[in-house]
């Protein structure tokens, strides 16, 4: 034991200093690109805000929550996502040609990107660490059970799981099952059960018990 | 390229780790790479394609072991410096050290909005016609370009079944090498997982990739 947790913060000091020069050096280009009118720092500073603040999971849930509500927007979700979504509001970089996935009690879909890191901005945002990491990466297409057990998330063995690896421009949403005992639940309420990873394909909504928490 | 970005099915990484509330960036530099990076595009003019190629195409253990940012901030040192708009004593210095070469346009904060929300569509007007069609079974061919591909090694060479035609798609291998966008069509192509992972694969489970039509024969 003593050996691995050598070997462990041996490894956090390498990271450290990798990182310092890293940011030293991010910091040196930013200033050169600007010195040279290549970039405007008012620009990115707007572009982080956006995606920090603005473009995030609370969209797609949105999404979600309209389509368990209104069985016309969920026909229109289906057929063709893209301006379903725009109807929403949501529209753009990273979600030009977007694809709605319907799970059932037969199908759960779970979406990847095996190549890199594609994942639908406009309604989740950017994408978490876990989903550009190589375990995922791997073995969401190979092994996808075990993938969800990593999640703690179990579905019957009979149940058929669709992988969608997102090689193109093509975004995918996955829409998850309306949780039971949701009757007559506005839009805004049925978004505070729709997760980020529930519209990945690894998670599953939350339950009215789990909000009533 | 055969390259370490091309994970589909490798062994050996280790168990998925979700981090419980995970912020957007994880350090400051990662938000100024990230901005750098999406506002750099339109002054340096690369495709996503390009993009994309500029940061699988480094040696697999350096691949593997820089974190996610640091593979887009040496993806944009890349380009920025083999178009010739910095150069590396420049970024020793932190400094301009040479007249600015000129460029068509940069983004302003003003642009920032319009332009994420215009995005960048992919789909192209064709007049030729998709040569499969839904249920067609189409095997994707045994490639190993060089240069950059959107067709991962675990399907090659495996049959599977035309589920949508997607449409006309630009290209990403004419893409990314500057050759133009040669739209094709596109397809989403769906396998069985025992087609891909043999006989003890988990039958349960099917899988689509996105395939360009020159990624795919009749089977």
């Amino acid at each position: 034991m003593s050996g691995h947790d050598h070997d462990d913060h041996h490894h956090h000091d390498h990271d450290h200093s990798e990182l310092s020069e890293t940011q030293l050096r991010v910091r040196a280009l930013e200033t050169v690109l600007t010195e040279k009118g290549y970039v405007d720092p008012a620009a990115l500073d707007l572009l982080i805000e956006i995606y920090e603040k603005k473009v995030g999971p609370r969209n797609g849930a949105l999404v979600v929550a309209r389509a368990w509500a209104d069985p016309a927007y969920r026909a229109r979700l289906l057929k063709d996502a893209t301006p379903a979504i725009a109807e929403v509001g949501y529209a753009g970089r990273q979600g030009e040609h977007i694809v709605a996935l319907e799970n059932t009690p037969k199908r759960h879909n779970m979406v990847v990107c095996t190549l890199c890191s594609c994942y639908p901005w406009p309604v989740l945002g950017l994408p978490p660490v876990w989903y550009k990491s190589a375990p995922y990466r791997s073995r969401a297409v190979a092994d996808p059970r075990g993938v969800l057990s990593d999640f703690g998330v179990t579905l019957p063995k009979d149940t058929e799981i669709r992988i969608w690896d997102s090689t193109a421009e093509i975004r995918y949403l996955v829409l998850p099952m309306r949780p039971a005992g949701t009757d007559g639940w506005s839009e805004e309420k049925l978004a505070d059960l729709v997760t980020r990873d529930s519209m990945i394909g690894t998670g599953l909504p939350k339950s009215p018990k789990d909000i009533a928490k | 390229m055969n390259g370490a970005q091309d994970l589909g099915g490798t062994h050996g990484h280790g168990p998925v780790k979700p981090e419980p509330n995970e912020p957007v960036f994880h350090a400051e530099w990662e938000k100024r790479a990230f901005a750098l990076t999406l506002a750099m595009g339109m002054p340096g003019g690369w495709n996503i394609d390009m993009g994309r190629f500029a940061r699988e195409n480094r040696p697999p253990a350096e691949y593997l072991s820089m974190s996610y940012y640091q593979i887009w901030f040496a993806a944009l040192e890349h380009m920025i410096k083999e178009r010739g708009l910095v150069s590396e004593d420049e970024i020793d210095a932190g400094h301009s050290l040479h007249t600015p070469k000129p460029v068509k346009r940069i983004l302003s904060p003003g642009d920032v909005a319009k332009t994420l929300h215009r995005g960048g569509p992919t789909e192209r007007d064709t007049n030729t016609a998709a040569i499969f069609k839904p249920g067609d079974k189409v095997r994707a061919k045994n490639i190993n370009p060089l240069t950059h591909t959107r067709l991962p090694r675990y399907v090659r060479g495996h049959v599977g079944t035309i589920e949508r035609v997607v449409g006309c798609h630009v290209f990403p291998d004419s893409n990314a090498t500057g050759a133009g966008e040669d739209p094709q069509w596109l397809y989403t192509v769906r396998f069985d997982g025992r087609e891909l992972w043999g006989a003890n694969g988990d039958a349960t489970v099917k899988v689509s990739v996105d395939a360009w039509e020159p990624y795919l024969e009749s089977a």
